[in-house]
């Protein structure tokens, strides 16, 4: 049986959990086995019907009154438990925060081996997996020694398609655990901050700038065209480090890892740091004094010169281009 | 305060991974070396954890014996003694790596408050290491974290999440995996470089058990091949820039 380790807020389902359970209908059809997902906590009984749709024969439900809030440990307490119940052959989870810590705790709880971050999973003795390392700049092909086989999938992986229509039946059931199991829970999350854009995660034009903007205040023109584009402002790690630009502006391996229509990498090297957080843009365009900074190697189109002479024609350019 | 923090010892990459002949490992012959940028923020904080509650901070790596540069490094921002676990060449899998030096946290003198570690490595980003350490020592762990605060037998500490923030709070001594941006890094001062030469490292030589998660070959993703298209040099080249802005759509 392969278990999918299901990850909800409050009964809202995650898309990235859809993602894993479409990977595991795969997987478990490969084998020939039948699909189970755990979801933890009793709102997770209102998933289960979209989680049938998606080729779930049973769905476990662990309630517990001290499991209304994420807690990790109790969460991989629940996972072990029907992973042993039911002879899991694969446990798999998605590869957010939520997905890698659950599964590592069950990694330890079991004393099996965890492969985080895979691309592909071939069930067997040993499972062969191919898993991203250094933010997806590599890949890196390996076996994983142990039953059930512990894998986590990264997110886009796949498209998460319905289309595998099954019974979705709920089997509820009191996972044991102890107090100390519950020692580390999430207090509710406070509201997020107000923004005023849209976040960067999700913004469809970045302008972003590197080493090269030279300074807090040589982010004016960037901020003038992202506003002229509606985009958002991102930035490198020398950025922040430097204190021009606040970390949640971040692009890169550790930062945010972002997928924008149109990227302008201004003044950036392109050190594999960055490249992991933008390498999906559609489209991206560098504007660099630099003809063989290593950025040129990801980007689609590039401006040679410097982004203080070179931005602010763009600028008029474009306002022109509106005014029609 | 007694706080450790662990890092690890990373090739410096510039644009672009080459593989060695043998498709096993990153070639390194012409890279500079680096600890990830979670862990810098990890020392920066034990660092003015220890300005703060008075104590130590100790940073240990589970590396080759060249590691102690990383070591040494750290100690120019203020760690004031090194543990480095030695190993041959080969990579240890996250579950040999949690058992060295949980073994070692055991063993050590001091009974550390706090231990830190980065969310992940840079390299082999297996994202459980912190996790199965705090398992083997019985202590709480949080991972994720962007902020916290310690007090003198307590922590809050804080995780950005997709609707805002999620705040725990345990009792010490526990463990903490954190994220870069969680401070923003002091650099190492002169007097501090010299005082570090001296600082005491101890080492650690135990056998690596048997990996269970095996790499068997590493590659460069074949998508990277783009090269960009020069669109001209200097303000001259902004109308063809706006050309594609607008075949693109995003005016």
């Amino acid at each position: 049986m392969v278990l999918v380790l299901v990850d909800h807020d409050h009964g809202q389902l995650d898309e990235l959990s859809l993602q894993a359970v479409t990977y595991g209908r795969e997987l478990a059809a490969s084998t020939g086995e039948p699909l189970d997902a755990l979801v933890v906590g009793a709102d997770g009984r209102s998933v289960a019907g979209a989680l049938g749709e998606h080729g779930v024969t049973t769905v476990h439900v662990a309630v517990h009154e001290g499991l209304t809030d994420y807690a990790p440990l109790a969460w991989a307490r629940a996972a072990s438990e029907v992973a042993t119940r039911t002879g899991a052959s694969v446990v798999l989870a998605t590869g957010s925060p939520r997905g890698n810590e659950v599964l590592a705790h069950l990694g330890a709880l079991t004393d099996l081996p965890v492969a985080a971050d895979c691309v592909e999973v071939t069930p067997g003795s040993p499972t062969k997996v191919v898993r991203a390392r250094w933010g997806g700049s590599l890949m890196e092909e390996a076996n994983l020694h142990g039953s059930p086989a512990l894998v986590s999938l990264v997110p886009h992986t796949i498209v998460a398609d319905p289309g595998g229509s099954a019974s979705g039946d709920v089997a509820e059931f009191t996972p044991t655990f102890s107090d100390a199991d519950l020692l580390v829970i999430a207090k509710p999350a406070a509201a997020a901050e107000e923004s005023s854009g849209v976040s960067l995660a999700d913004a469809k034009v970045i302008i972003s700038g590197g080493r090269g903007v030279g300074s807090a205040e040589g982010f004016a023109p960037l901020e003038e065209l992202a506003e002229l584009l509606g985009g958002t402002i991102g930035c490198s790690r020398v950025v922040t480090g430097n204190g021009w630009r606040p970390h949640t502006e971040q692009v890169g391996q550790t930062g945010t890892k972002v997928a924008p229509d149109l990227y302008i990498a201004c003044g950036i090297s392109g050190a594999t740091q960055h490249i992991a957080g933008c390498r999906n843009a559609k489209t991206m365009i560098v504007i660099n004094t630099d003809p063989e900074a290593a950025i040129m190697g990801y980007a689609d189109y590039a401006i040679i010169g410097d982004i203080g002479k070179v931005l602010p024609a763009i600028i008029e350019e474009t306002r022109k281009a509106k005014a029609g | 305060m007694d706080v450790l923090v662990c890092i690890k010892r990373v090739p410096l990459s510039g644009g672009k991974f080459t593989i060695t002949e043998d498709g096993l490992d990153i070639e390194t012959a012409k890279l500079g070396f680096t600890i990830s940028p979670h862990e810098e923020v990890a020392v920066e904080e034990a660092v003015r954890i220890v300005e703060q509650h008075g104590g130590s901070v100790t940073v240990l790596t589970l590396g080759p014996a060249e590691a102690e540069e990383q070591i040494r490094e750290q100690m120019a921002i203020g760690a004031d003694r090194g543990i480095l676990i030695e190993t041959d060449s080969q990579e240890w899998d996250p579950q040999a790596t949690a058992t060295a030096i949980a073994e070692a946290i055991t063993e050590d003198e001091t009974d550390f408050d706090l231990v830190i570690m980065g969310n992940e490595s840079a390299d082999a980003s297996g994202y459980q290491v912190g996790i199965r350490v705090a398992h083997k020592l019985g202590r709480p762990i949080v991972t994720g974290v962007k902020a916290m605060t310690v007090e003198a037998d307590k922590a809050t500490f804080e995780r950005p999440v997709k609707t805002g923030r999620e705040l725990y709070e345990v009792s010490l001594p526990a463990v903490v995996t954190v994220l870069d941006g969680l401070n923003i890094p002091r650099y190492p001062s002169v007097p501090g470089r010299i005082r570090a030469k001296k600082k005491p490292i101890e080492r650690r030589n135990p056998e690596r058990p048997e990996s269970r998660l095996v790499k068997t070959r590493l590659e460069v993703p074949v998508t990277e091949s783009k090269q960009a298209q020069v669109l001209g040099s200097g303000p001259e080249a902004a109308p063809a820039i706006v050309e594609i802005f607008k075949q693109i759509g995003v005016i």
